[in-house]
């Protein structure tokens, strides 16, 4: 940029660097999300970064910097001395040393890019994708009985360990339709994730097949301990600060077990047990609205594990 | 040498005047410990270095911790006991980092305050109280990702509850809370990913971020208390380039 003048100068308001941002976090989120995604952010901050560097490369819209009266509260003398005169002009360029200074910047640019890149991508990419959990065996339905509340703790995902077990309140609601209806409700407090407790006492002792544990409760509905968020027997928030109903796990009969795959987030649940209409949506992270206007707040949602 | 006698005095400090003469960096130091303040500075203004000197000692603490943590599911907890009940004086350095966090984040809060109520933000410093606000920021995600790092009950929880909290922002929330728990839930991952945010990323950009702070505190020179007579002009008259206020711009353009 010339600088003829000793005036500052600063580049005039543009919204085409604005643009090719919006091009670059779509790519971004289409990579997580859709690939078809990835070519319109692409096509978008070309687009963008093209009439960008045109109007840089024009120089129509540099202006002179508004003069701004700093603030003066010392009563001293000014001082005597003055800024150096600015060296007259520019020096000339020469092509050869223009073309060297662009393709020293392009080059370090572009080994920049080649470490970058892949670093970020392994940091992002690992925590948003190929999030599939396996199904969970929670071992024979007979400890199950019918109508009761049982609390099931069990290892989700056995290669991680402990750190992977989950608890359920699963209750067996009878044949619907000739088929077994469960109702498995997550710990996992609607408000920031907090483990709910059943509000009521346990009955008999707990037991356990394999890595499972069971413990039979007879709740009035669930209470978190963390901040009060409460819920009805069958996860509807009743009082706190939830935003939505319990979430609960989907379920799969085989061989005369029952297995818990994928959980999914409920809206709210009408009715009760196997006749409950039960308003299922994708699984969201605790304290997400998943109906009503606040939802319009939470448009994409990264992969999950389903 | 041959021409005349060295003095004991300049035998002793010759390696000093070695290194000078080869770096300037003695010159360097002397001009950063001596350079001059307004004379109506207080106590207050020492709750920046107190600061500093907070995070230099998380900074050792946490260091020396490192080497008995042993970041994973499996481990984290039992080493933590190790150092807490085993090991000769890590009791103390373990304490040393845990109530020390709570120092820097309060030394932080007070040090803002300070500048807030003197003013001392206003032109020519904006720059650095916007510095200060980041690093107030970083702090608080060092804070943040070290309470996981216990990896007991407390923890777990706690750092469950924050993570969702990122996860409730508007739009980019989910995707914040996933990258942080490094996938759906907290998993094997998570520990050792907070271990490497709380110890490499963090403290890089709050050691850089810090040398530009003192930069711009040097260069700009500190500010008076708003109650300053000199400031105002009704004090001694002392041009400011005189008196080192503003060691970088035009007499007459500082002291907020």
């Amino acid at each position: 940029m010339q600088t003829s003048s000793d005036k500052p100068h600063v580049p005039g308001p543009s919204l085409w660097p604005a643009g090719l941002a919006v091009g670059v976090i779509v790519m971004l989120v289409g990579i997580v999300v859709a690939w078809s995604l990835v070519v319109i952010g692409a096509v978008v901050a070309i687009v963008f970064a093209a009439l960008w560097v045109r109007d840089v490369l024009r120089g129509s819209h540099i202006t002179e910097a508004p003069e701004v009266e700093p603030e003066r509260r010392v009563a001293a003398p000014p001082a005597a001395e003055t800024a150096p005169a600015a060296v007259a002009g520019g020096a000339e360029r020469y092509p050869r040393s223009v073309f060297l200074e662009v393709s020293t910047l392009g080059l370090g640019a572009a080994i920049g890019g080649l470490i970058t890149l892949p670093a970020i991508g392994f940091a992002l990419g690992p925590s948003l994708l190929n999030q599939a959990v396996p199904e969970a065996d929670l071992g024979p339905v007979t400890n199950f009985p019918e109508g009761d509340f049982i609390a099931t703790t069990f290892t989700s995902n056995p290669p991680e360990g402990i750190v992977s077990r989950r608890t359920a309140f699963v209750r067996y609601n009878g044949l619907l339709e000739q088929l077994p209806s469960y109702t498995i409700i997550s710990n996992h407090c609607a408000h920031l994730g907090c483990p709910v407790q059943p509000n009521g006492p346990s009955v008999g002792k707990s037991h356990t097949w394999r890595t499972v544990t069971f413990q039979q409760y007879d709740p009035s509905g669930f209470g978190c301990p963390c901040h009060g968020g409460q819920y009805d027997i069958e996860g509807n928030r009743v009082a706190g600060p939830p935003v939505r109903a319990l979430d609960r796990y989907s379920f799969n009969v085989k061989n005369g077990h029952l297995y818990v795959g994928v959980p999914f987030s409920v809206a709210k649940v009408v009715g009760t047990g196997a006749d409950a209409q039960i308003h299922k949506v994708t699984y969201a992270f605790p304290g997400e609205h998943v109906s009503g206007a606040e939802s319009w707040l939470y448009p994409i949602q990264p992969p999950h594990d389903n | 040498m041959a021409g005349r006698q060295t003095t004991t005095y300049e035998r002793i400090t010759y390696p000093v005047d070695w290194l000078e003469e080869r770096s300037g960096l003695v010159g360097g130091l002397r001009y950063f410990l001596y350079r001059k303040v307004p004379g109506d500075t207080n106590w207050f203004q020492t709750l920046g270095s107190a600061t500093l000197t907070a995070f230099l000692s998380q900074a050792i603490t946490g260091t020396i911790l490192a080497m008995y943590y042993k970041p994973g599911p499996a481990t984290a907890y039992p080493s933590i006991l190790h150092i807490t009940n085993d090991l000769w004086g890590g009791w103390l350095v373990r304490g040393m980092h845990k109530w020390g966090a709570s120092v820097f984040i309060i030394l932080m809060f007070l040090h803002m305050g300070r500048v807030f109520l003197f003013g001392a933000y206003k032109y020519p410093r904006e720059l650095n109280w916007i510095i200060g606000c980041l690093l107030l920021t970083l702090g608080l995600a060092e804070g943040f990702t070290g309470y996981l790092l216990p990896w007991d009950q407390t923890a777990f929880w706690a750092t469950t509850v924050g993570i969702n909290l990122n996860g409730t922002a508007p739009f980019l929330g989910p995707f914040i809370a996933q990258f942080l728990q490094g996938g759906t839930y907290i998993n094997p991952d998570t520990l050792p990913r907070f271990y490497a945010i709380h110890m490499l990323v963090l403290p890089a950009l709050i050691f850089s971020l810090i040398g530009l702070h003192l930069y711009l505190v040097v260069r700009l020179g500190v500010s008076s208390p708003p109650w300053s007579k000199e400031a105002a002009g009704t004090g001694p008259l002392v041009p400011a380039s005189q008196n080192g206020h503003s060691p970088g711009l035009k007499a007459g353009a500082t002291d907020a």
